[in-house]
């Protein structure tokens, strides 16, 4: 039988994923600024809900694989649970996020999507990353390592909360997403449109 | 050359398509998580590429500085910096985002805000906002895909840390100044 995951590092599975991974981003509308930052101001909520829809689909079929025993428990790729670099990095990406207009995945979709913005974004994103190996050995690696939970990496290990509860838990919090994201569109504005993403952002 | 009118409402149409619902987008996002999961065993990415980027790219300006540095060096010593699984992966993106979006009629060259704070503040709002990211995803050792969304999937507790910290900052720090 064959065992997953396939482990394959080659460059026809890098390609083959994120030329899914791009073609998705595109088609939820993730290359316009505009329209990624109105989830910030609740506006448009496409941004929560894809992505967490994403993460229940995502996360509900591992759980599914490893429960059917088709996928070892410890098989895929867990961040480390440096909570403090964690929290200082989302901090750093959140605004960069809301300033910039994108996250660094998305703005290869603004730039091409022919969005020139994204492409100074690009550029500030290699800026930012020089600036931090600039600074790694003057004090920055102890950020990477702040806050270690050493309970364990996953919420099952670190506060033993099974998988399926876990994903079933996140279930009943996007049902609550899209009826809260749905009120909050229907009062305001509304989502931002394909053609309004294409003019560009305009002053409200 | 007339017009075809047979084509005029489809293919050469001004008008672009709408994005697909959050639901539709959702769903098919997760599956090819789920699909990048099985397949290597690991999620998706982006800053692993730039930051090999970075590292090549300053390998060439400065050599000797970068193989010394301690963060970079370790990624030019083996010799090629952008040999790597992720590297494809975002050259991939590039691909499907531009077949996406030129396919929908969404393919339009612009400067996206420069009509809503002018353009000098765009360009600086947008350099501001990706040297942000770019140092913050370095701290974290992953962004919005690579930490967030692929964390998450594997139920990292990191990933969930990140996210509740990316969302809350980020509806602060939009409040306090508008980049596009």
């Amino acid at each position: 039988m064959m065992t997953l995951p396939l482990n394959d590092a080659g460059m026809w599975s890098g390609l083959v994923c994120g030329l899914l991974f791009g073609f998705v981003l595109e088609r939820a509308g993730f290359g316009s600024p505009c329209k990624l930052t109105a989830q910030f101001r609740f506006t448009d909520w496409s941004v929560l809900k894809v992505m967490f829809t994403a993460i229940v689909v995502a996360a509900g079929g591992l759980a599914l694989l490893r429960a059917l025993g088709w996928l070892p428990a410890d098989a895929l790729f867990v961040p480390s649970a440096y909570l403090g670099a964690a929290a200082i990095g989302g901090a750093l990406v959140g605004a960069g996020f809301a300033v910039g207009g994108y996250c660094p995945g998305t703005s290869v979709v603004g730039l091409m999507s022919g969005r020139l913005d994204a492409l100074v974004f690009l550029l500030g994103l290699l800026l930012g990353t020089g600036l931090f190996a600039w600074g790694w050995s003057s004090g920055l690696e102890a950020w990477t390592l702040a806050g270690e939970l050493e309970s364990g990496d996953t919420l099952q290990e670190a506060f033993g909360i099974p998988d399926l509860w876990a994903v079933g838990a996140m279930a009943l919090a996007l049902v609550g997403v899209y009826w809260l994201g749905g009120r909050m569109e229907r009062r305001g504005r509304g989502p931002v449109s394909a053609a309004e993403a294409v003019q560009g952002a305009h002053p409200d | 050359m007339k017009p075809n009118p047979a084509m005029s409402s489809a293919s050469c149409s001004l008008q672009p398509r709408p994005f697909w619902p959050s639901w539709l987008a959702g769903i098919a996002l997760g599956l090819v998580l789920l699909l990048t999961f099985v397949w290597t065993g690991h999620g998706l990415g982006a800053t692993g590429a730039s930051t090999r980027l970075t590292a090549a790219l300053a390998h060439g300006v400065a050599p000797a500085a970068t193989e010394g540095n301690g963060y970079l060096g370790p990624l030019v010593k083996q010799g090629k910096p952008l040999a790597s699984w992720i590297s494809w992966q975002v050259l991939g993106v590039a691909i499907g985002a531009l077949a996406a979006a030129w396919q929908a009629g969404r393919l339009r060259v612009q400067l996206d805000g420069e009509h809503s704070v002018g353009r000098g503040r765009r360009l600086l709002s947008a350099l501001g906002g990706g040297v942000l990211a770019g140092y913050g995803a370095r701290v974290a050792a992953g962004c919005t895909s690579g930490l967030g969304l692929s964390g998450a999937a594997t139920l990292g507790v990191a990933a969930f840390v990140f996210l509740a910290v990316f969302f809350a900052v980020g509806i602060v720090a939009s409040r306090l100044l508008r980049g596009v």
